[in-house]
């Protein structure tokens, strides 16, 4: 059985954070992930907002973690060369609605967030486009967007580099604490370790449950939401709220860290069978354009490139982020809902401190960086005729909406934690995330993984097991007609 | 920095006309392609039915390629470069693009003709609702993976759209061992051809539904089911009578785009109707020396057309080069009533005859065409049936053009 | 017998009917689609086009070099199904000269390398 000083079961945001940081200190440390990729769950449905921190209660670990968080991330998106943007945002209302924008302004200010109050000669200078209807926003110039699956990636990648181990397709199946030593099996092997963290996100009940610990009422939400093609970029500049109310944040209007727009999310309730199904439905993008209209009116809805739904899990209105108090050594990441990317980094420095104190970790004296990759539409002139003739790959367009080569996808292909199917290579590269979705690259992207993993084209699938692409040989099975 | 007279971006069956009208003008020609051969989609498209008007006899698309691959592959004076994806184009016909070979490849074109096709819509595109499993395609790549690969998508398949290839598909994936268990389309009418509905539906007892479409799909890894829902005269999905179709794969043909991204930040004027460049009868656009044809000009329903259209291009782009171009008052070509769009959009005067191609915007009996110049009609053509499937044309007389050009039809 | 005319796009319904040896066309709005609906009726006919697979791998695309009858379809493809290429082939080689006895050979669409 092999032995870890630290398993982490969940390869979301959190869990990788969390990894991230453990792998800076001399351990034996592994993640566990039941899906065919790390940032399947929430990371990867999300708004990709990097919130400043005014929404939180004060005194909440919401608004602790948030606040923390936020300030990692300019010099962390860059270690990780990761898209981030600091673009600003604004809570946009109404005339009537400036005593609810001064309840944000205080909580922010109380918060240590830098807030202000502004009218709408200045809601013009920073979004031209906003309703006629706004009157007064709340600017918070130091919010951000970022690209969250990247975000996940990145640190998986680093932590690998710095001697992480991650296991993907391996769900946690029992969890049991002997002596001091905790003991998992999942469908493929069994784990001892001195040091359990859950950070399983909307399995993180099921996890509680497997070792006998009290499970946490979870509520889930799914949220539809628009992806806009990047043509459609420059009608907003800074994340555009609605003034929040009892379900949530309200209905955004925003530019990607990657050059696109994102509409959304709803908020809709739904049952804990249902936490990972994605489901988008058509009452709920009604309400996305609603809700679009009241705030920039003029964003054009004939450019959608993607319509997608993501999910989201709360236990009450904080997050739990705290040691078993019936199993020493098992710590537990519950209800990581928003602003938990925000607040990822800081949980993982947090989490990954407190384990070390446990088992008396000794920092590492230094930590290997990850390198950046080659990117077409990045690179100069000089750069690119250099990396063609050094490796033709670099040369082939595979992706020819977003400018991808096949040297970038084998890149991803042959990275730290590999890209497996054809969704995690989007994820990491954006071959098919463009205004054709695939149409033209999807078989070449098929072909290049079918190639590099010496599997038939049939066994190439789109993300978990299950889904294969084209899993049939024609005329296979043939029934006279 | 290379030096060509006429460069072609696209080596389908529109970059590849267009060479051959650019050489026949006695230019030197570059044909940039990004794929690892000429063709384009054409050679995915394994059924017959090509070439009847140009060639005169019925060829399948690999095969209608072919006769103009070997043409072009056989002329010293057009350099094609394979697997060459372009960068950017500029008003002053600065051409850069990419290939594994020859890196960052620069050229400076004395004209160039704009010939990449168009992309098909996507799922995203038509914001479909429900889940993102696997089993959801547009028709052109379901085709690729069968018809080059030899892979099947899937083998309970329901279509949406029936537009050709959707069509097409449905009798493909038959063939090959899948069971079709429904065409929806959500128009009264087929913007595919008539020959498709009776060959490739009807021979195969495939149902094709009218105004009718899918409002949402289930299924976590895979696709388990659609459901489809007839729609009102709003075009909106009466849920009330949503109907449950289980299977395993959902084929999308719900309309082509021309692919003109290379075009974003330049000048060249763009029609809102065709998604393409608004041209002359030379298929010039608004911006000097560029010309643009084939698909990513106006999205066709026969190769054939591409293939006249695209000669045209490249031998006026010659000619340009040349400073033989004719160049005279140009008037404007406007459709109206019951026409949809009309190409090209603008026409020189002067002499000789000149096609006007178009699209009526709904299945029309008995109408006549009529074309007019400054209000005086020039052309009048009775026709049995128009559908907007199928592109029309009409020939006038340029002698007869005194002023701005309206086309319409009438009882 | 109901079928639809594929002469024009008019589309015209056409109802093909025998009685005592003379066969009738009802919905045909031209001679064309009385000569259409007569042959759809006593023979119909079809080029029928589909992939070949390779015995070590790959597909190969094909038709048949003519029309054949439409209820010979279902055989040629079947035999379709079971067949294998195992050489190469150039766009135009006969593969299997009328294969099902459908009257018409089945040729090479496109070039196959064999392996």
């Amino acid at each position: 059985m092999e032995k870890f000083d630290v398993i982490v079961i969940g390869g979301g945001v959190v869990g990788t954070a969390v990894l991230r940081s453990l792998a800076a200190y001399q351990a034996k440390v592994l993640l566990l992930e039941k899906a065919s990729d790390v940032a399947t769950g929430a990371s990867r449905a999300n708004s990709g907002i990097v919130h400043a921190g005014y929404d939180a209660e004060t005194g909440t670990k919401k608004a602790f973690f948030n606040v923390k968080g936020a300030a990692m991330f300019p010099a962390l998106t860059k270690e990780l060369h990761v898209p981030y943007k600091q673009v600003g945002s604004l809570v946009a209302a109404r005339e009537t609605g400036l005593p609810a924008l001064r309840v944000l302004y205080d909580r922010g200010v109380a918060n240590g967030v830098k807030v202000e109050i502004i009218d709408r000669k200045r809601i013009l200078a920073l979004e031209p486009n906003v309703s006629d209807q706004i009157a007064y926003a709340l600017y918070a110039p130091e919010a951000g967007v970022v690209s969250p699956y990247k975000l996940t990636i990145a640190q998986a990648d680093h932590a690998v580099i710095n001697g992480a181990e991650i296991r993907l397709e391996e769900k946690v199946t029992s969890l049991e604490k002997r002596e001091d030593v905790f003991y998992l099996s999942t469908d493929k092997g069994t784990y001892a370790a001195s040091y359990v963290i859950n950070a399983a996100g909307a399995g993180a009940a099921e996890v509680n449950a497997l070792i006998g610990e009290d499970a946490p009422v979870q509520t889930h939400a799914v949220g539809d939401y628009y992806i806009l093609d990047s043509k459609e970029a420059g009608v907003v500049n800074t994340v555009v709220f609605p003034l929040p109310d009892e379900k949530g944040k309200g209905i955004l209007v925003a530019p990607t860290a990657d050059g696109n727009v994102i509409l959304g999310p709803t908020s809709r309730k739904i049952p804990h069978e249902a936490a990972e199904d994605n489901e988008v439905t058509r009452d709920g993008l009604a309400l996305v354009r609603e809700g679009v209209g009241r705030l920039i009116p003029s964003v054009n809805l004939r450019n959608v490139i993607r319509v997608y739904a993501g999910t989201r899990t709360a236990v009450g209105n904080d997050f739990i982020i705290e040691e078993s108090k019936k199993y020493k050594n098992y710590f537990m990441l519950l209800g990581i809902c928003s602003p938990g990317l925000t607040s990822a980094p800081a949980i993982g420095e947090y989490v990954a401190g407190q384990a070390a104190a446990a088992l008396g970790l000794v920092k590492k004296q230094q930590t290997i960086p990850l390198p950046d990759r080659f990117h077409l539409t990045k690179a100069s002139e000089e750069e690119i005729k250099q990396k063609v003739a050094s490796d033709p790959t670099f040369g082939r367009i595979v992706c020819r909406c977003e400018k991808v080569t096949e040297g970038e996808i084998l890149a991803a292909i042959r990275s730290p934690l590999p890209a497996r199917t054809v969704d995690a290579v989007k994820r990491r590269v954006r071959a098919g995330m463009g205004r054709c979705q695939g149409g033209f690259c999807r078989p070449r992207v098929m072909e290049i993984l079918s190639r590099e993993f010496g599997i038939p084209l049939s066994a190439v699938r789109l993300g978990d097991k299950g889904s294969e692409i084209a899993p049939y040989e024609v005329k296979d099975g043939y029934e006279k007609i | 920095m290379k030096k060509f007279d006429v460069v072609i971006i696209g080596g389908g069956p529109a970059g590849m006309a267009a060479a051959l009208g650019a050489r026949e003008e006695g230019a030197t020609v570059a044909l940039l392609e990004r794929d690892d051969r000429l063709g384009g989609i054409l050679n995915q498209c394994i059924h017959n039915g090509f070439g009847l008007h140009y060639f005169g006899e019925e060829l399948t698309g690999p095969e209608y390629a072919k006769r103009f691959r070997d043409k072009v592959l056989s002329d010293q004076n057009i350099h094609v470069f394979l697997e060459a994806m372009v960068l950017s184009l500029t008003e002053q016909k600065v051409v850069r693009a990419i290939s594994p070979t020859e890196g960052l490849i620069e050229i400076q074109a004395g004209s160039v003709v704009l010939a990449m096709g168009c992309r098909e819509r996507s799922a995203g595109a038509i914001a479909l609702a429900g889940t993102r499993p696997a089993g959801i395609y547009t028709a052109g790549m379901a085709q690729r993976l069968c018809n080059v690969e030899g892979y099947l998508v899937g083998k309970e398949v329901v279509i949406l759209g029936s537009g050709d290839i959707g069509l097409i598909m449905a009798r493909r994936m038959t063939s090959e061992g899948a069971k079709v268990k429904l065409v929806a389309e959500i128009m009264p009418f087929s913007s595919g051809l008539k020959r498709n509905i009776v060959q490739c539906l009807n021979d195969y007892d495939i149902p094709l539904r009218y105004s009718t479409t899918v409002t949402r799909v289930t299924g976590k890894e895979r696709l388990t089911g659609v459901y489809v829902a007839p729609v009102d005269e709003k075009m909106q999905p009466v849920l009330e009578q949503e109907e449950y179709i289980p299977c395993d794969t959902l084929l999308l043909s719900v309309g082509l785009i021309p692919e003109n991204d290379l075009l974003t930040g330049t000048s060249v004027e763009m029609s809102r109707v065709t998604s393409g460049a608004v041209v002359d009868e030379y298929r010039q656009t608004s911006a000097e020396g560029i010309f643009s044809a084939g698909n990513v000009l106006h999205v066709h329903d026969l190769v054939d057309n591409v293939s006249e259209e695209a000669y045209i291009a490249g031998r006026s782009a010659a000619k340009y080069v040349k400073g033989e171009l004719p160049f005279s008052v140009t008037v404007s070509v406007t459709p109206a009533s019951g026409v949809r769009y009309a190409l090209p959009q603008k026409v020189h005067t002067g002499e000789g005859k000149v096609k006007l191609y178009f699209r009526v915007d709904k299945v029309y009996r008995g109408r006549t065409v009529v074309v007019t110049s400054a209000g005086e009609v020039i052309k009048r053509k009775k026709t049995l049936v128009m559908a907007p499937g199928e592109m029309q044309n009409i020939e006038i007389d340029k002698s007869l053009i005194k002023g701005d050009v309206c086309i319409y039809t009438e009882e | 017998m109901n079928t639809t005319c594929i002469m024009c796009p008019m589309g015209c319904a056409l109802t093909v009917e025998e009685k005592g040896g003379v066969v009738t066309v009802v919905g045909n709005g031209c001679p064309r689609g009385e000569k259409y609906g007569k042959a759809e009726f006593s023979h119909p006919e079809r080029v029928v086009t589909t992939l070949l697979k390779g015995l070590y791998g790959g597909v190969v695309s094909v038709k048949t070099d003519g029309p054949i009858p439409k209820d010979k379809i279902a055989d040629l493809l079947a035999w379709a199904a079971s067949y294998r290429l195992d050489h190469a082939v150039k766009t135009g080689d006969v593969i299997a000269e009328s294969p099902v006895s459908c009257g018409a050979n089945v040729v090479a669409t496109s070039d196959f390398k064999g392996k």
